[in-house]
């Protein structure tokens, strides 16, 4: 099935070498932190996660968003994904494989990363993180393949592969939860240490990664000419927007919390990031395009007849994962650092190596899902299958 | 077989490649290890020279893991000898060059221990660091 | 064509087998010393429970603190770095910042310009040995959360984990830092965290840990377990407070105030 991969149009080439080309660029730039150590990003002794551990958290969410189309495909026999299920599946590897290159392009001795599965340590988050994400690369790398392959034979899905996806279902929540537990139990860090943690991200995650998923199948509709079907984008559609409907409620949650009770351990990371603290407050304009975003894009996706117009669901679509990646690729991990334990504010951006070397592994996620798609697209066209 | 012409090339190719460590240095003089300053005061180390040779490296990381996880400091050598567990206050107390001994056999053998990124060679502080 | 290819693969996964299963015996005999020993040292200085009380009333001038911060930093190649990349394991702050919870708009004077030291609280359930994924922060029997710098892969998690702000990372190399190289110890290289120790080398060689011996008497290092000790008798009859007791890390630093 592989070979569907290298066989294709000119556009279809120049993207997989434009994509190749920034990963080289992107490289250069990590053979530079490698040499000079993580002084080349902006991270600090009081913000010591940034940008990659941003990102990753927020491609976990999109990794698990499969659970979305999978759910309803084969446990409720939503036949209306049929054509669907399979690039989430694939989307999700790649989206791991975008959160194991953050993970590791982030440490401060990646050639000693072995040394989490030499001496296991239960009791670490980061053990069991690196065990759920993992293990679901594997679950979605076995089911997607098995599944396509049966399906280039003209066969129904191999009876074995069932019990995989009812645990990748399970799985799928697990991830997100296992990345939230990272956060929520640490005692210092009071914007993190709340139970509803866990319960943000998976509904911010069930919003952002199929509207990602859905932007993308659009553009692969137009760029070769393969169509998911109407009914999968509008109860995609429904989905993503119930779960932007509670991702915001939820939101809305901690600002009481935090306000009413005006304890200072809750409202002055809120405090920092909407209106800035003492002096500082350069998250301030992100934070509120965030909040204007996510209000337009509810406007946009709530009535079904908005939904039903692509000139409108799209920017509906792209206004959410707006607003969720400044959510959690921005405001979250920083958050969590401002103020540090003295009470007082160390601020942070990301430098230029630092976003290059994002940029890098972004285009490192890409090319696996263009590869993955194509060989989908491919199978799917072929035996012209439902 | 189909496209057998690019086949056999490719393997070979693949089979000059994987065995070029074996047969490049064919006929080339054998090993010789290279020359060392001893250091001048002792003339055994803290276990046979041949001993040392081969085992310096697990030793010293067993060192590492009994005085620094499990706090037992000291070391008793298979002569009855005791010392403190320690890189820069035993190893190189006697060792002192660090350049004409420990790095002359890494270099020949290519081999860069990552010891002395944070180990203090008696060198660097001679320098006036 | 098929069932050649199984045999071949059949023959090919046997051999594995076959490589792995002769190879892990063989070089596994090649090591092991048989009699040799690993023995704590004659000198050492045990306690079960170590800790350490700060006497805030005797740290008055900057030498005071100078003194113990430079002892620290000299032993343990601690580097100098200005700016946010900056590595302490003993440093001073002002009492706002050091005890958040008690303090007041209308401070006594003495402690409106007072500093107060800072270290590792050496945590009797600390929640950086609980994040750290490979046990390179690790807590010894003796109380001391250790540091082994060889396993530290660099995540800093225990960073995120410790609501003390105990912690740095070596963004860069520390060595052209330092200012003068102490032999007896090691530095650390880029990409490790590091913290006080509670100077547990030195107490294995039978010594107090640097900042104690450089406080004149500022400083009380002893064992919490033994109510024999002096700090024990410095506990009772002096009322001690710590930092940010409502988190449940249980520190073992006190500081009379």
């Amino acid at each position: 099935m592989f070979e569907k991969a290298l066989r294709g149009d000119r556009r279809y080439w120049a993207w997989i070498i434009l994509l190749l080309a920034v990963m080289g660029i992107g490289s250069i730039f990590y053979i530079l932190q490698l040499v000079q150590g993580l002084t080349v990003t902006g991270m600090s002794r009081d913000v010591s996660w940034g940008f990659y551990i941003a990102q990753f958290t927020y491609m976990v969410g999109v990794a698990a968003s499969a659970v979305m189309l999978v759910l309803p495909f084969y446990l409720h026999n939503a036949k209306q994904f049929s054509r669907m299920v399979i690039l989430g599946e694939f989307m999700a590897i790649a989206a791991v494989i975008v959160c194991l290159g953050f993970i590791v392009v982030d440490l401060g001795q990646p050639q000693r990363l072995f040394n989490v599965v030499l001496y296991p340590t239960p009791n670490s988050i980061l053990f069991w993180d690196m065990i759920v994400l993992n293990g679901y690369l594997l679950l979605n790398i076995i089911i997607g393949w098995s599944n396509l392959s049966a399906e280039n034979k003209r066969l129904p899905h191999p009876q074995w592969v069932k019990p995989l996806v009812y645990l990748s279902i399970v799985w799928a929540v697990s991830i997100h939860t296992v990345t939230a537990f990272l956060y929520q139990g640490l005692p210092g860090r009071h914007y993190w240490l709340t139970a509803i943690l866990a319960a943000r991200f998976l509904s911010s995650a069930f919003c952002s990664g199929p509207a990602i998923l859905l932007i993308l199948a659009l553009i692969v509709k137009k760029v070769a000419k393969y169509d998911p079907g109407e009914k999968a984008v509008q109860t995609l559609a429904t989905i993503i927007t119930y779960a932007m409907l509670i991702n915001v409620f939820f939101f809305l949650l901690e600002v009481f919390t935090a306000f009413y009770s005006n304890i200072p351990g809750h409202t002055h990371t809120l405090a920092y990031l909407f209106t800035g603290l003492h002096g500082a407050g350069s998250l301030v304009g992100w934070m509120w395009v965030m909040a204007v975003c996510a209000i337009l894009c509810l406007v946009l996706l709530v009535p079904p007849k908005f939904r039903k117009k692509p000139e409108l669901l799209v920017p509906g679509l792209i206004l959410l994962i707006a607003a969720t990646w400044i959510d959690k690729g921005l405001g979250l991990v920083v958050g969590g650092f401002i103020p540090n334990p003295f009470e007082s504010i160390t601020e942070y951006a990301p430098t230029i190596p630092e976003i290059m070397i994002s940029v890098m592994i972004y285009a490192t996620g890409l090319l696996v899902l263009t590869v993955l798609w194509k060989v989908a697209i491919g199978v799917k066209k072929e035996t012209g299958s439902a | 077989m189909y496209d057998s012409g690019k086949i056999l090339t490719g393997l070979v190719i693949f089979l000059f490649l994987i065995t070029f460590p074996f047969w490049y240095n064919l006929g080339q003089a054998s090993y010789e290890p290279p020359d060392l300053v001893l250091p001048e005061d002792s003339q055994q180390c803290i276990e046979p020279t041949q001993w040392m040779r081969t085992n310096h490296m697990e030793l010293l990381n067993t060192w590492r893991d009994m005085s620094v996880r499990e706090g037992l400091t000291t070391f008793v050598s298979t002569s009855g000898e005791s010392m403190e567990i320690s890189l820069q206050k035993t190893c190189m107390d006697c060792h002192t060059d660090k350049v004409n001994f420990c790095d002359e056999c890494h270099n020949k053998a290519a081999v860069s221990p990552y010891c002395w990124d944070c180990h203090i060679a008696p060198e660097e502080v001679a320098n006036g660091q | 064509m098929d069932n050649n290819r199984r045999t071949f693969l059949k023959i090919a996964g046997f051999s594995v087998a076959l490589g792995l299963g002769g190879g892990i015996p063989l070089s596994l005999q090649a090591y092991t010393p048989a009699d040799v020993e690993y023995v704590p040292t004659n000198a050492q200085i045990t306690g079960k429970r170590w800790g350490m009380v700060i006497d805030t009333r005797k740290f008055t001038k900057p030498e005071d603190f100078q003194r113990v911060i430079e002892a620290c930093h000299q032993t343990h190649n601690v580097p100098d770095i200005q700016g946010n990349e900056e590595i302490k394991w003993i440093w001073t702050d002002h009492f706002e910042q050091v005890f958040p919870s008690s303090s007041n708009p209308y401070l006594a004077e003495r402690y409106e310009q007072q500093d107060f030291l800072l270290l590792c609280n050496h945590c009797n359930t600390p929640p950086c040995v609980r994040v750290c994924p490979t046990k390179a922060t690790f807590q010894r029997p003796d109380g001391i959360v250790m540091m082994d710098f060889h396993r530290c892969i660099g995540c800093r998690y225990c960073m995120a984990g410790c609501p003390y702000g105990s912690r740095s990372f070596n963004f860069s190399d520390p060595k052209p830092y330092v200012q003068n190289l102490n032999p007896d110890f090691p530095a650390r290289m880029r990409g490790v965290v590091e913290k006080c120790t509670f100077c547990a080398a030195r107490l294995e060689q039978g010594q107090m840990p640097a900042c104690v011996e450089a406080s004149n008497g500022g400083l009380i290092f002893g064992d919490l377990s033994d109510p024999d000790s002096e700090i024990r008798e410095v506990l009772r009859e002096n009322f001690t407070i710590r930092r940010k007791v409502e988190l449940g890390t249980n520190p073992c630093v006190f500081y009379i105030v």
